[in-house]
């Protein structure tokens, strides 16, 4: 990332940023959390502009305005300048100089703190990395390594995500291995809130250890890691997240799946879709599902709603509440109709999951990983 | 720089194609030797103002005089302006390079493709036909022949030579022009009017066969039937057409017998629709599509974006998909258009 | 009450999540993109219904403070900022769309609803429906839009979308809760005529006579196709007559007039953009072939024609709203422009044009003009348009100066400012027959005898 924070100023607070391209609501988390216009990304901008020139001083507030700001991508979606692919940047980078100058809210700190001791973000240690998985071999050589992260190894609504994954990959019959208590963290979440020494190292690492072991393909359970990965410089190996080898394993027809009568909608999750364009894979693997109906939300794609969980929040969680992005989300998601609400994401699923019960909708409809559509409808014979 | 015009031929010539064989204004052996005597002479005549722009009579001449170079010095002359004057400035405003036009691109490096003004090309011009390819673009190397629909051709007598330095300064030997109209002027153009050029012209079509050729093995016929939309300036260089058909030969498509094609092509109707002459632009355009229904056309293939951009739409609404070459060849090569 | 406990009892309205006094966002609260001088809040509240609104206005009278109400504050001309302090009401959260009488053709919203939500909903619940969409973001909120008399692109064939209107909710200064028109006597949101209690007491006045909160606004029919031709001519004393014939034809839904430097291919012509609808291709051709004919012997004289424009062009011509004109503010990669919207008779067209060149040249500032016709030619919006750049004192100075020497000359060819900022409502109130400024007064002590809604505006 290289931006210029002196250019900030170039945002007219125009406002296009907030919406998606359809108009249709309101697309900012943070906004649509706090419906302050301090927390849209054009007023968080203005503000970033008026604390690097002093005219405000740094606060509690201006803290939390900053770190509010999940890094969804909607607002570089959808500015209408010619800087837009900047404007997450600059947010970035300002809470990088925040980073710098040790202004980070003790809750971040927190969070990057426990990073760099522990390789993840709730400081728990690393021997407990890997211990909740048996019966999985480690990487020595295979065609893939399985890369699980931190949120698929600590978090139990990741791991779910991790042992779908597994799962079909053994169905499947694929070559994979894991690094066990050895993984580190892929530094997604460092590199978001602007911790680009952190995400540096954190790459250093892991590219050193993939080298030695040989890698040649990581296939990732989050689009997290699979988005922190690919940034990697002069990365040697392969980066695939785990529904694109999905949808080739379902083109090959390794699976074979039983009817499975379903309405579901899937939500994109912002580092699969709109930071990397993938949105078309997860749906042709549950398009594949004989008998299963897919229902768009009314914010898809592109446009998708963010659960709120970017850049650190799904630890510190800056955004929760009533009019917390993952419950907006989740009555959007309810009002499709749909029964399952699809997934491809450990962060989405473990957000969406709270919201569920937050909303008490546990009784309407539930939160499921693409792997495990393909599993259901496997077992359903 | 003055046209070099033989009268000896005209007043030699007994079937006077220029004008007989044109489409779009009617005159028999007679009239049209008549016409054409006056127009030598620098006479008014009724062609000036009825004459469309279609370059064709370039082509109908066999004899290589210019008859269309003639008739734009004339309406310059005369001051006959084919289309209003407001539009004829947005024309000439269109090219005048700004400081966010690049003058020179250091790494190019041959084969070197020049893209005109259709930069949006460049996401395009993919695969394997164009591997290892450089371009130019922008109005540095705009080779301003459009003038010559708007009554103008003193304005390309005047910035051509620059547009030619451009490009020579390069140091290329070998110039492939994606446009058309970009290869006919370095070649017709330029011939005619005795600019010298120290670089070889080598059209789009030439380039895309020998491409082919070279991965003949990798082709898949397409086996569909195309109807070919001629653009304005394939007129002025007739010759290269034997490379057409010589890649639809190669990519297995059948280019459909219709009334309008090859000497008989209709225009594509955008300039005539510029020239504010809108009942024939619809005229011509659904006689044009209504032939190649006809012919039982799937695809339509264009070479010249602008015609792409005119008549893609009623094209596409007739049923048939509108393409340009180039993607045409890449889907013969099994790759995917965006 | 101290400021404590007028935050105390703001926050128990709308709840403390939504009362705020932090200076980060009193510092967005008390300025607007344009070049106003920022005046800063006491308070931020975003009420949800308007039983709150109502007590927070019935607070901020009884204690004497200003209420701002706010929508995006998008008007450039600092309509929204706190010239007196006060409380911003930010409405925002007030966004829902009430209901859709589709046979008698109108909405019901509240007023927080953006335009480009609006937009959306009807496209999707309603395809055969659509309000009037001004050319602001689509974050602008419909009502803001309302208050300043704004346009749409049904502005030539319906008028202002003030006009549009067919009921208001009004919160008046005293905190009483109002409604004018037939929502008034019944459930039905159909008309405001015949009722006895004009909308011009609130529309127009930017807050400073009651806050809307609800708004029904008149849908129009919404064909399935559009497109646009775009007749040019280097001569601007020809617009009036173009604008004459094509309006004559009443076969145009819009037509709007640009003019600017860049890209040269726009240098030193105007454009006349006409936007023609229909539900079927033969519609449309049968538009187009009639806006044509009547301009036939303009174009046989060579004087005038239409373009033929690239697919790019067409689509940002036809994009709704035009983003184009919200990146016009990054032309000197500054982040900002004003302009002034003068309401001309458009015979006063090349006037104003003329006008926009001399002012563009005297400051050294590149411009933008963009024009649309409201009625059937019964006037147009002339927009005199500066760029800035917000890092550059010197291009905000020449800017401000430009837009000022606009206002003028706006006064000067005859013409209303659209929208002015607070000193050039004072010129204009200073400008009108003494009896005109004083019924203003007395409407506005009526209505707001504490002065306590948007001070600073339509005060003398």
């Amino acid at each position: 990332m290289s931006v210029d924070l002196r250019n900030v100023h170039r945002c007219f607070r125009c406002g296009w940023c907030k919406l998606p391209s359809t108009f249709i609501d309101y697309n900012c988390p943070s906004y649509v959390r706090f419906h302050f216009e301090s927390y849209s990304p054009g007023g968080r901008l203005w503000l970033i502009r008026a604390w690097l020139k002093k005219e405000l001083r740094w606060s509690d507030r201006l803290a939390e305005i900053l770190f509010s700001c999940v890094g969804c991508r909607n607002c570089s979606e959808n500015c209408k300048m010619r800087f837009k692919d900047e404007v997450t940047d600059w947010i970035i980078a300002a809470k990088s100089v925040a980073i710098e100058e040790g202004l980070a809210p003790p809750k971040v700190r927190e969070f990057l703190e426990n990073i760099a001791k522990f390789g993840n973000p709730w400081g728990l240690p690393r021997s407990q990395r890997a211990t909740w998985i048996s019966g999985v071999k480690k990487y020595e050589g295979d065609e893939y390594l399985l890369y699980l992260g931190c949120e698929s190894s600590y978090l139990e609504a990741g791991r779910k995500v991790a042992r779908n994954v597994i799962e079909v990959l053994e169905a499947a019959g694929i070559s994979f291995g894991i690094l066990g208590n050895e993984e580190e963290c892929d530094g997604n979440e460092a590199y978001m809130l602007g911790e680009m020494g952190l995400f540096q190292e954190l790459a250093f690492k892991n590219m050193k250890l993939f080298q030695e072991l040989g890698v040649k393909k990581v296939l990732t359970i989050s689009p997290h890691a699979y988005n922190a990965m690919k940034k990697y410089p002069a990365r040697s190996f392969e980066v695939i997240h785990f529904t694109q080898l999905l949808y080739e394993l379902v083109k090959e027809g390794k699976f074979r799946f039983s009817r499975m009568e379903c309405k579901v909608t899937y939500h994109d999750p912002c580092f699969l879709g709109r930071y990397n364009g993938i949105y078309l894979e997860p749906r042709k693997i549950l398009l594949s599902i004989p008998g299963l109906k897919l229902v768009e939300m009314k914010r898809t794609r592109e446009n998708s709603f963010c659960c709120g969980g970017g850049s650190g929040n799904f630890v510190f969680d800056l955004l929760h509440g009533m009019e917390s992005p993952a419950r907006v989300r989740v009555r959007e998601a309810l009002e499709t109709g749909a029964k399952v609400l699809a997934i491809a994401c450990p962060i989405c699923r473990c957000m969406l999951e709270d919201a569920i019960k937050d909303e008490g909708l546990e009784e309407e409809f539930e939160v499921k990983d693409v792997a495990e559509m393909i599993l259901d409808s496997m077992k359903s014979r | 720089m003055k046209l070099k015009f033989d009268k000896n031929f005209c007043e030699k010539c007994t079937t006077y194609d220029c004008l007989t064989k044109c489409q779009y204004m009617r005159l028999d052996v007679e009239s049209a030797k008549k016409e054409i005597m006056r127009l030598i002479n620098g006479e008014e005549t009724f062609i000036l103002n009825e004459c469309v722009t279609c370059y064709a009579c370039e082509e109908y001449c066999k004899k290589g005089n210019h008859p269309f170079y003639l008739i734009t010095e004339l309406q310059e002359s005369k001051g006959i302006l084919p289309a209003p004057k407001p539009i004829v400035k947005q024309w000439i405003n269109m090219a005048i390079p700004t400081r966010k036009d690049t003058q020179y691109f250091p790494n190019s490096r041959e084969p070197v493709i020049s893209l005109c003004l259709f930069p949006e090309f460049m996401r395009e011009l993919r695969g394997k036909l164009f591997e290892g390819v450089s371009f130019i673009l922008g109005r540095h190397f705009y080779c301003q022949l459009a003038y010559l629909h708007f009554g103008k051709p003193s304005v390309i007598k005047e910035r051509l030579p620059k547009i030619i330095e451009n490009i020579a300064r390069h140091g290329f030997k070998e110039v492939v022009f994606f446009h058309d109209e970009c290869y006919s002027t370095f070649t017709s153009y330029a011939n005619a009017y005795g600019i010298e050029v120290p670089f070889r012209p080598v059209h789009f079509f030439e380039y895309l066969y020998n491409k082919l050729k070279a991965l003949e093995d990798k082709v898949k016929p397409l086996n569909v039937r195309i109807a070919y939309q001629r653009n304005c300036s394939t007129r002025l260089t007739p010759d290269k057409e034997q490379y057409l058909d010589r890649i639809f030969e190669l990519i297995g498509v059948e280019r459909t017998q219709r009334e309008y094609d090859k000497e008989k092509a209709l225009c594509c109707g955008g300039i005539f629709r510029g020239q504010q002459r809108y009942d024939l632009f619809v005229d011509v355009q659904r006689r044009n599509v209504e032939d190649m229904v006809k012919s039982k056309a799937e695809y339509c293939v264009f070479n010249c974006p602008y015609c792409y951009y005119t008549l893609a739409e009623r094209v596409y609404k007739a049923g048939i998909r509108p393409i340009m070459l180039h993607q045409l060849c890449r889907l013969a090569l099994g790759e995917t258009l965006r | 009450m101290n400021k404590k406990e007028v935050h105390k009892a703001l926050a128990e309205i709308v709840g403390e999540e939504y009362v705020s006094d932090s200076k980060e966002d009193l510092y967005i609260y008390s300025r607007d993109p344009g070049l106003a001088e920022p005046h800063e809040a006491d308070f931020v509240v975003l009420p949800k219904t308007v039983e709150e609104v109502q007590k927070i206005v019935q607070l901020a009278n009884k204690e004497r403070i200003p209420v701002i109400p706010a929508g995006a504050s998008l008007s450039l001309s600092g309509l929204t900022i706190p010239y007196k302090g006060g409380i911003v009401i930010d409405l925002r959260r007030m966004d829902k769309i009430i209901e859709v009488n589709r046979r008698s053709r109108y909405v019901v919203i509240e007023a927080g609803v953006t335009h480009g939500k609006l937009k959306a909903f009807l496209e999707e619940q309603y395809p055969d429906l659509c309000h009037s969409l001004p050319e602001a973001p689509p974050s602008a909120t419909v009502v803001g839009n309302l208050m300043i008399h704004g346009q749409g692109h049904l502005a030539q064939q319906y008028g202002f979308n003030s006009s549009m209107v067919t009921g208001l909710e009004i919160v008046l200064s005293s905190g009483e809760i109002c409604r004018i028109g037939s929502c008034a006597l019944g459930s039905y949101w159909f008309s405001l005529e015949p009722f006895p209690i004009p909308a011009g007491l609130f529309l127009g006045w930017f807050g400073a006579t009651g806050i809307v909160t609800k708004a029904g606004l008149r849908l129009y029919p919404k064909k399935k196709l559009r497109d646009v031709e775009v007749f040019v001519v280097e001569d601007p004393n020809l617009v009036p007559e173009v604008i004459y014939r094509v309006t004559h034809t009443e076969m145009a839904e819009d037509i709007t007039t640009s003019a600017q430097p860049y890209p040269l291919m726009f240098r030193d012509i105007v454009m006349i953009q006409i936007y023609i609808t229909g539900d079927e291709e033969e519609e449309l051709e049968f538009k187009r072939k009639l806006i044509w004919s009547s301009l036939r012997d303009i174009i046989n004289s060579k004087e005038g024609g239409f373009m033929t424009l690239a697919p790019n062009m067409k689509i940002a011509f036809l994009e709704r709203p035009m983003s184009n004109i919200t990146r016009f503010a990054d032309v000197l990669k500054g982040g900002g422009f004003v302009y002034c919207g003068a309401i001309i008779p458009i015979d006063m067209f090349s006037t104003a044009l003329k006008k926009l060149f001399e002012i563009a040249s005297r400051n050294q500032v590149t411009f933008s003009h963009t024009g649309r016709v409201i009625g059937r030619g019964h006037c147009m919006m002339f927009s005199f348009a500066y760029p800035f750049n917000r890092e550059d004192p010197e291009s905000m100075e020449k800017a401000r100066k430009a837009i000022q020497e606009s206002y003028i000359a706006t006064l000067e060819i005859g013409g209303i400012p659209w929208k002015p900022e607070p000193p050039i409502q004072r010129v204009l109130l200073e400008k009108m027959p003494r009896e005109t400024a004083e019924l203003l007064k007395r409407i506005r002590s009526l209505l707001d005898p504490n002065g306590i809604m948007n001070p600073g505006n339509w005060s003398v």
